[in-house]
Formats: C-alpha cells, sequence, structure tokens
C-alpha cells in the first residue's frame, strides 16, 4: 500500500511515499539515491546492505520500509561526521582493510553496531560479531585489526 | 623491445588516427607519450598467454599526459578490481617520472579514452604492463628534460628532477615545472636512444608499501560501481530465467506482471523481462509471470561428474616429457596410483555482474562490471549491429572478479533490452542468477601413477590431467622419467563435457594441479619415510624454489619428521603466473566429525620486483583466503542443468570464523622482473591442507572440497 513514511535518514528528516511493502535497500539505493549500501546476495547471508536503524544493525535487504517508520536510519554516507571520516572508515583505510570495497560499507556499518555495544572487544568478539558478513577478496584479518584499532581510538565511545 | 611515439598536440603523426583523434578530443593539450607492449616473453603463461599473444594490438596500448596543471594521467584498458593496480601502476610512472604520486591520476577501462586491451587478468598488469609503463614513464621524463634544456639553457646532462619539476643541479634556483613545460607548443620529437629506467637503488616510491589510493571513496560509500549509475529514465530489467540449463521456454502468460503499476513487459523470441523504474517492483513483477520449461531429463550430478569427464575426454596431448616411464618404473620398489577430483567452483564475487546501457541514435554507452571492457564492447557492438566505435564501455569500479567477470553475458542483455524498450536499462544479476550464469571453475580429475626408488628418489612421474587446464600441470622436481598428459587443454570444455559454462578462476588450472602434484609428492615422501620438506628439497635443483621453500620451513619453524607426524603440518609448492610459492599449513581435524580448522598458513614468494608490498602482501592473504574456500567447503551442487545451490546459504565462502593466523612473506629479489601477483599464494591452498590433515590423521582425501564427511570417510578408509 502507497504511503508516506517518515524518518530520520543519516540525522535528517526524510520521507518517502511509496509502497510502504517494499524493502529499504531499494528505496536507499534508488528512491533516495544513497547507492553506498549494496545488494550481495538479497537474502540476508552476506552483509553488504548492513545499515543502521536505531543504533541495531541490520540487513536493508530483508527491512521493509514501513518498518523504518519513525526510526533513526544510517547509511555509510552517513557515518562520518563533520570532524572528518569516523575512526572505523580511518582504521579500515589506515590497514588496508579493502579490496574492491563492494562489501565495505556494510562490513563498516556491522563494525560500527558492534563496538556500540562491545567497546573494548577481544579478537574472538570480533570474529562473532562480523562473522554474517561475507567478503571474497580475503580482507579478514585486516578488518578484525582495524576494528580493533578503531575500538582503541575511540576509546569505549563512538 | 617497446616502441614510442612522441609528440606534443600533434595530430599527424598517429599510429591510430581514429583512436588518437578521439582521444585529443577529450583530453585537450599537454604533452602525451604513447607506448605499446611489444615484449610477448611476457606472455609465456598457457592459456590467457596463448590468447594474448594472437591478439595483441598492433596499435599502441597505454597513453600518459602531462597537464598543463601537472597533473599526470595514465590512460590504460586495464581494470581495478580489487587487486591494487590503481596503487600499483601508479607508483610506477610517478617513480620514473619523478612526479609525487598524488599528482598521478588513472583513466582505466574506458573504451572511449583508453587504448585497446585484452582485459584484466592472468596476473598480467604488474609484469607485462608494468614494464612498459616505466618505460614511457623514464622516457617522457627525458623530453621533459630535453624541453627544460632549450627553456633555461642549460645543457641537458645538468638537469635532475624532482616532485614534477626540472631543475638545474649547479644552481638549484633555475627550475621549471612540468607543468609550464606542458603548456603547448606543437612540436614533434622522435627519441632514438634507448630509455633506461631506474635501478631499484634509485626507487622513491616503487617497492615501497603503499595503501591503496581509492580506499577514501571506497570506505564512505562515494565509490560507484556499476550497479550505482542512474540515469534519466533509466529502467531496471529482470529476466526470466529457466530452471535449468538447456530447458527451453514453451508457454509464457505475462498478464499479470503487465497488470504491475509503471512495468512494462517485453518478450522478444525467448528473452522475457519486467522493466520497471524500481529493481524491486520489477522483481516482484517478474514473480507474477506464469511459465512453463521444458527440461531435458537430468544427465550428469556432482556425483557422477567425474566418470562422466572421463568418458567423454578427448584424446590426451603430452605437454611434457622427459626419459623413459617403462625405465622408471622398472627401477621402482612402491609404485603409487592415485586418482585426484575436484569439484565446480564458483567465482561469487559479491558484486553480481552488472551493466548499463543507454543508446542514443547510433551510439551507445554501458557501464558495466566486467574484466574486459573491450570484449563487452564487441559484444555490445554486435549485438546492437553498431560499429565497434560507436559503442564506449565505461568501467567503474568492479567488485571483484576472480575471472568471472570476463564473461558479461549481462552486457548483452542490457544491451538487448535498452534496444527493445528505448529506454536506458540497468541489468543487476540476483545472487540467484549469479550463481546460474557464472562460467564456473571446471571439475577436473587428475590420474597419477609414480614410483619412487628403494633409495627413496623419484623413479617416474606419469601425470593425466582432464578438464582443469595446463596451467600448472608441469612438475617441477628432479625426475629422470616423466610425462604430462592434457586431455582437454582449456578450462573450457567442448560440447557434450559440462552441464553449463565454465571459464578461468583465479589461477585457472592451477590450483586443481597443485593439488594433485603436491598430494601425490607427500604420498612418496610417506612412503619412502622422509620428511616431506626433506623429501622436496630432495627432488629440487632450481635454485630460487629451493630457496623459498627453505625460507618457509625456516621461517614456520619447521622441525623434520615423517608423516603422519600427529602434528597437523602440512606443506606444498607451486609455480603460478612466473612466480614460486611455498607454503605451510597447520591444522586441526576433529576426529568424530571430520572437520577440519586451519589454524595457521605461511606462505613465501618470489615474485622479481616488488612494485608495492603493501599490495602485494594483500594480494597473498587474499590468495591464502580465497583457498580456505575451494580447499574445505565450495563445491557446486547441480543436477543436470539445475543449479541446485542458490545462494550463500548453501554455496559456503570463507568467513571471519574460518581464519587462521596468516603469515606472508616475500623474497628479495628485486633485480627479476616482476612477476604475477594476484594469483600465485592461492595456487597450494587445497594440497597444504590436504597434507596437513594427512600429517594429523595419518588420511588422505583426494577429493576438494575436503567436507568433514570426506574427510571422516578417509579416516574409516584409513
Amino acid at each position: 500500500m502507497e504511503e508516506t513514511i517518515r524518518f530520520k535518514l543519516n540525522g535528517k528528516p526524510a520521507s518517502v511515499t511509496v509502497d510502504s511493502d517494499r524493502l529499504l535497500l531499494w528505496v536507499l539505493r534508488t528512491d533516495l539515491g544513497l547507492t553506498g549500501t549494496k545488494y550481495g546476495c538479497g537474502e540476508s547471508f552476506c552483509g553488504a546492505c548492513t545499515v543502521i536503524v536505531n543504533g541495531e544493525a541490520v540487513r536493508s535487504c530483508q527491512t521493509s520500509v514501513k518498518d523504518v517508520r519513525d526510526k533513526e536510519v544510517v547509511t555509510i554516507e552517513g557515518l562520518a561526521g563533520n570532524g572528518g571520516l569516523h575512526p572505523v572508515q580511518k582504521a579500515f583505510m589506515e590497514h588496508d582493510a579493502l579490496q574492491c570495497g563492494y562489501c565495505t560499507p556494510g562490513m563498516i556499518m556491522n563494525a560500527y553496531a558492534f563496538l556500540r555495544k562491545h567497546p573494548k572487544p577481544s579478537a574472538a568478539e570480533i570474529v562473532e560479531g562480523m562473522d554474517d558478513n561475507l567478503c571474497r577478496c580475503g580482507a579478514h584479518n585486516r578488518i578484525i585489526q582495524a576494528i580493533r584499532a578503531a575500538a582503541e581510538e575511540m576509546h569505549g565511545g563512538h | 623491445m617497446n616502441e614510442y611515439q612522441y609528440w606534443e598536440n600533434d595530430a599527424e603523426e598517429a599510429a591510430s588516427p581514429m583512436d588518437r583523434r578521439r582521444f585529443l578530443q577529450t583530453t585537450g593539450t599537454g604533452i602525451f607519450l604513447f607506448f605499446k607492449i611489444r615484449d610477448v616473453s611476457f606472455f609465456t603463461q598457457e592459456g590467457p598467454g596463448r590468447a594474448l599473444q594472437q591478439n595483441l594490438p598492433s596499435d599502441f596500448n597505454a597513453y600518459l599526459r602531462i597537464g598543463e596543471d601537472g597533473r599526470v594521467a595514465c590512460y590504460t584498458g586495464k581494470i581495478e578490481m580489487g587487486q591494487g593496480i590503481v596503487t600499483s601502476l601508479a607508483q610506477m610512472l610517478a617513480d620514473e617520472l619523478d612526479v609525487r604520486i598524488d599528482d598521478v591520476d588513472m583513466v582505466m577501462g574506458d573504451t572511449d579514452l583508453c587504448p585497446w586491451d585484452r582485459g584484466t587478468f592472468g596476473s598480467l598488469s604488474t609484469r607485462a604492463f608494468g614494464p612498459s609503463l616505466r618505460t614511457a614513464g623514464a622516457e617522457a621524463r627525458r623530453v621533459l628534460i630535453e624541453m627544460a634544456s632549450e627553456q633555461l639553457k642549460v645543457p641537458a646532462k645538468d638537469l635532475a628532477t624532482e616532485g614534477g619539476v626540472v631543475f638545474d643541479r649547479t644552481n638549484t634556483k633555475t627550475r621549471i615545472a612540468y607543468a609550464a613545460l606542458a603548456k603547448g607548443k606543437k612540436i614533434e620529437r622522435h627519441l632514438t636512444d634507448p630509455v633506461v629506467v631506474k635501478n631499484p637503488s634509485e626507487f622513491k616510491i616503487m617497492s615501497k608499501p603503499l595503501t591503496r589510493r581509492d580506499a577514501r571513496e571506497k570506505v564512505t560509500g562515494k565509490a560507484k560501481y556499476a550497479g550505482d549509475i542512474d540515469l534519466p529514465g533509466m529502467l531496471y530489467a529482470k529476466i526470466l530465467r529457466p530452471p535449468a540449463h538447456g530447458a527451453k521456454l514453451i508457454d509464457v502468460d505475462t498478464g499479470e506482471a503487465g497488470k504491475v503499476e509503471g512495468a512494462r513487459v517485453i518478450r522478444d523470441g525467448d528473452l522475457v523481462a519486467v522493466l520497471h523504474k524500481y529493481p524491486d517492483v520489477a522483481h516482484s513483477a517478474l514473480s507474477k509471470i506464469k511459465a512453463k520449461f521444458d527440461t531435458p531429463p537430468a544427465g550428469v550430478d556432482d556425483r557422477s561428474i567425474y566418470e562422466h569427464l572421463l568418458k567423454v575426454a578427448p584424446a590426451g596431448k603430452v605437454i611434457a616429457s622427459g626419459g623413459d616411464l617403462t625405465v622408471g618404473e622398472k627401477g621402482s620398489t612402491s609404485v603409487l596410483e592415485q586418482t585426484y577430483f575436484n569439484a565446480y567452483v564458483a567465482h561469487a564475487p559479491v558484486e553480481p555482474h552488472t551493466a548499463v546501457v543507454k543508446i542514443e541514435g547510433k551510439r551507445a554507452t554501458v557501464w558495466a562490471s566486467t574484466q574486459a571492457p573491450f570484449g563487452a564492447r564487441e559484444e555490445v557492438a554486435k549485438e546492437l549491429g553498431f560499429r565497434t566505435e560507436d559503442v564506449r564501455v565505461i568501467t567503474p569500479f568492479v567488485g571483484g572478479g576472480f575471472g568471472g567477470k570476463t564473461a558479461h553475458r549481462q552486457v548483452v542483455e542490457a544491451a538487448r533490452l535498452a534496444r527493445l524498450s528505448g529506454s536506458p536499462v540497468q541489468v543487476a544479476w540476483t545472487r540467484n542468477e549469479e550463481f546460474f550464469y557464472d562460467t564456473f571453475r571446471p571439475a577436473a580429475v587428475i590420474k597419477i601413477r609414480s614410483g619412487i626408488t628403494g633409495k627413496g628418489r623419484i623413479s617416474f612421474w606419469d601425470y593425466n590431467v582432464y578438464f582443469a587446464g595446463e596451467r600448472g600441470s608441469q612438475q617441477f622436481y628432479e625426475i629422470p622419467n616423466h610425462r604430462t598428459t592434457a586431455y582437454n587443454s582449456s578450462w573450457v570444455g567442448g560440447e557434450g563435457t559440462h552441464p553449463f559454462a565454465t571459464g578461468a578462476w583465479r589461477a585457472p588450472g592451477n590450483n586443481s594441479n597443485s593439488f594433485a602434484r603436491e598430494s601425490q609428492i607427500d604420498i612418496m615422501a610417506a612412503k619412502a619415510g622422509i620428511d616431506p620438506v626433506e623429501f622436496r628439497l630432495q627432488h629440487l635443483s632450481d635454485a630460487k624454489m629451493k630457496r623459498v621453500l627453505q625460507t618457509a620451513a625456516g621461517k614456520f619453524g619447521w622441525k623434520p619428521a615423517k608423516s603422519p607426524s600427529g602434528r597437523g603440518l602440512g606443506v606444498a609448492l607451486g609455480i603460478d603466473a612466473g612466480t614460486y610459492v611455498a607454503s605451510i599449513a597447520e591444522v586441526e581435524v576433529n576426529k568424530g566429525t571430520g572437520d577440519v580448522r586451519v589454524k595457521r598458513v605461511l606462505a613465501v614468494q618470489d615474485m622479481g620486483l616488488v612494485v608495492n608490498p603493501a599490495g602485494a602482501t594483500i594480494q597473498m592473504e587474499g590468495c591464502i583466503t580465497m583457498g580456505l574456500g575451494y580447499a574445505l567447503r565450495e563445491g557446486l551442487h547441480f543436477k543436470g542443468g539445475e543449479i541446485t545451490d542458490v545462494n550463500f546459504g548453501t554455496y559456503e565462502i570463507p568467513r571471519f570464523s574460518w581464519l587462521p593466523k596468516i603469515e606472508t612473506h616475500i623474497l628479495d629479489d628485486e633485480n627479476s622482473p616482476p612477476q604475477g601477483g594476484g594469483e600465485p599464494a592461492i595456487v597450494t591452498m587445497g594440497a597444504v591442507i590436504a597434507n596437513a590433515i594427512y600429517d594429523a590423521v595419518g588420511a588422505r582425501v583426494f577429493e576438494l572440497p575436503m567436507i568433514p564427511g570426506r574427510v571422516k570417510e578417509a579416516m574409516h578408509r584409513g
């Protein structure tokens, strides 16, 4: 059913008038032009489409747009603040924690949400927290290092 | 040798008037240096090497431009898919030209701006393209010095360059920037003296580790991939797919799909598609189509495929031999005969195949996820009946390729639908489609008969490879009597062989061949009761391979023991794309379930001159990680032409929790030419894990992937 859904997107009010059963991934990418969030598998296996909804990492390929009504959505485009890149983004750059870069936005968003809950994670906790995000290029160990470094940089904050 | 043409804004001397005219129209003023690769000695590998030799351009195949703003642009048909040449190629050019790397722009994979290129594969960008790029950079620098000499009235021998400036060594205040020199006079110069590139000792940018130059775009979501291209009026197309390869459409009812608001149904022969301005709406409309297919009875499946392949294999072709197998066998105290198998493997890049096509009159513009933009251009031109030069393919960032994006069915589909609909069209495959139309790494069978003498020497080696391809099939040990025979030399099978398309998969052929070879070597070492590292060293005469293996053993802390030692340690060697690799792994096997946990992998490689040590290291890590997949889990499930793996739920690729501790070492060999880096360290992964499993539990697994059931079965077999 077509209706107007209002929510907060990357810190600003947003609204779309769409069939509210449509998936957030496609509404973000096409209606709203935020293409940083990627399609990888469409069935929540890979995590390339990960965005943050009210502080939680969700798979936007499995989330209807009506499910974010009145909520706060953050995508990769909204992670960097006025002070520049987020520490997780910086750490990914410094640790060469990416190759083709296609899974990277999902990795970073998942890591961001993970660090909110685990401000001082062990390597094992990072592995567990990131295990459902897939990377085919094989940047895994560097991603773990980047997340550890970001955690230290953030001193438990976010 | 490389051949050069140099001129400034001169339209008369082009090797290719067409390309050059278009190039100059688009790029304006500056100093241009055109160069081409003519040294075919770089193309010694089988497969792509052969194709490349046949298709070497008759024209220049790269150029660089020094602009009036001082920026240097390198135009190349190569593409960036994660392998990192956007950094390493720029490093080579910046160093030879003496400019800051930040002043170098890489313009890649745009068929209107960049000269023809066969494609980005075969670990060829650095070893084949790189030397020409360096020479071009050195040549351009010399030209700039000559020009500066005239302007500054200083002899060229007194001039030096640094950071994009030519200066007088004897009076450093006398200087002129490249940018100033590039302000166009119309001068044509032909330089005939041989060009000298820098010695490694003179490198300022090369051989220093640099992080990726494209990282900022990629961590902020700004990096554009083909699916991120949005054009006014563009429609997303979802195409009706058959349930199996070989199935024929016999009846279709598109009525309900056509009722979806804004949806356009297109039917053209067997092509049935729904177009909509939103991809998800096109997708749901497609699901309303009722279609009947005539599916042929399923012939082979993932279990019977090996028997089938052996049955339909063409006659063998001996590709290497020496000595006399009969003599070798007579001198053997043990003859070991084994058959190795490996399954079809998907490329599975996280970005599925995607393309956007816009047609304006008799011209088409294409944005595609492709490893071969010029090949895609040909296919689109053919599909549309356009002249090749009227099709422009632009390659945005490519979200992983691994060989799979040398095929571009999706580009042709988008072109066809753009023509039929009259609108720009994007075709972005779903994961399901990606698993259906992938050009899989072929299933393969390798039969080896080999023998050892009472003194533990390999006496003969009779190696027969079916369907993997020749790459990596030739052994490199000291064996007096040997023969290597290939039955079907390519990774592409003929009619009636594979039930679906196969193609090149990262280090094509070599993963299968190295699994079989290095497993068999280990079997012989165990039979001889000799430590597997020692056994290999005893059979190596190549100093480079010995050094690679000895370094690996030393760095790992290898302590000699005959296998199975119970420690779970394995070793394997390989050569790919000119690079020598030794890998050592440590595994733990769950004796109850057969589940294998890889705890540590160390790889050492000699790849000649290393342009970006950071990039090369990351490629090795990527190879090791990706290799865990085909070694342990990746094997395509299918029944006839029906692919039953449709997503990552049943087709598992490596994930964080699989990751071992990874250590990599690159030997210092800076005076040798650069070799391949994107593929070599993956080829040993099957054997190094198989050998470690044997060392752990005394069970030999002959089939990839080594899923728990197979390992358990091997343990029961003993």
